[in-house]
């Protein structure tokens, strides 16, 4: 698979998803970071594509973007008021987080390049495997899925409890 | 130089690396709650971006499963992060997770 393009189109995702990523951890402005992670989560939606996981860029589309960005938005605008997006996020302990930055990423980047590679199977997933999804849902995951859709609902219910406004306080 | 051009599974594993650096860097350092957040869903996109790839590498339809599970979960959490980062707020009138320092009003 050392097609130009497709080698091309992969660096131009992977550097959207690194650097926009870079910026959500390294700006000050609370807003900017949350712009910021849209293009890293269309970043790693792409990169799903080239994984040949479709159904999983478009749910991380939908789930990601249109749900947890919009929360995170909301929790940005609700707790630094609308009109002060100029809010600036402090930053503490900077010395540890960038030796653990630092160290994480070599560690693993040393494992990965000094061990003798991996050895892919002979059949890879190819082409689309929406279907695969629906046959694996229905027989071999069938009950986590039921359970985690009883999680989602209690998880939902329990946040909208947990943020309401009281009455009692006005 | 057919390292490069050759996309592999070391490709994918040394993004979601960086990815997982970044969300810690931001979960260590940051003061404000949600940026915090913020670098959780970042480590979370890491631990996916890995499933997949050995999942294709593999042939096998587990990765995929258990990365779909992982978005879901993934929203319930965010779903109940920011409700209780709103509550603290009502009570400290602040994010900022260096101050909040006690369980009782």
């Amino acid at each position: 698979m050392s097609n130009p393009t497709y080698t091309v189109i992969f660096y131009l995702f992977a550097a959207i998803t690194v650097f926009s990523a870079a910026f959500v951890v390294f700006t000050r402005n609370v807003i900017y970071s949350a712009f910021s992670l849209l293009f890293t989560f269309f970043g790693v939606a792409a990169l799903y594509v080239f994984l040949s996981a479709d159904f999983i860029a478009v749910t991380q589309v939908v789930v990601y973007v249109g749900g947890i960005l919009v929360l995170l938005l909301f929790g940005v605008m609700f707790t630094n008021g609308i009109m002060q997006t100029g809010q600036k996020s402090e930053v503490f302990h900077i010395i540890p987080g960038t030796v653990l930055l630092v160290g994480i990423i070599g560690a693993l980047l040393y494992t990965f390049y000094t061990s003798h590679g991996w050895m892919p199977s002979e059949t890879t997933l190819q082409g689309s495997i929406v279907e695969r999804i629906g046959f694996e849902t229905m027989s071999r995951y069938v009950l986590p899925f039921e359970m985690v859709s009883i999680l989602l609902l209690a998880a939902l219910i329990g946040a909208a409890f947990l943020a309401r406004f009281d009455k009692s306080e006005k | 130089m057919e390292q490069l051009t050759t996309i592999g599974l070391n490709h994918y594993l040394t993004l979601s690396a960086i990815l997982l650096g970044f969300g810690l860097f931001a979960v260590m350092t940051r003061k404000n709650a949600i940026v915090v957040l913020m670098g959780v869903e970042l480590i979370l996109n890491a631990a996916n971006i890995n499933f997949l790839a050995f999942s294709k590498y593999n042939g096998g339809m587990e990765g995929v499963m258990f990365a779909l599970f992982v978005i879901v979960i993934a929203a319930a959490e965010a779903a109940i992060a920011l409700a209780i980062v709103i509550n603290i707020f009502k009570i400290f009138k602040s994010v900022d997770v260096s101050r909040i320092d006690s369980m009782k009003e």
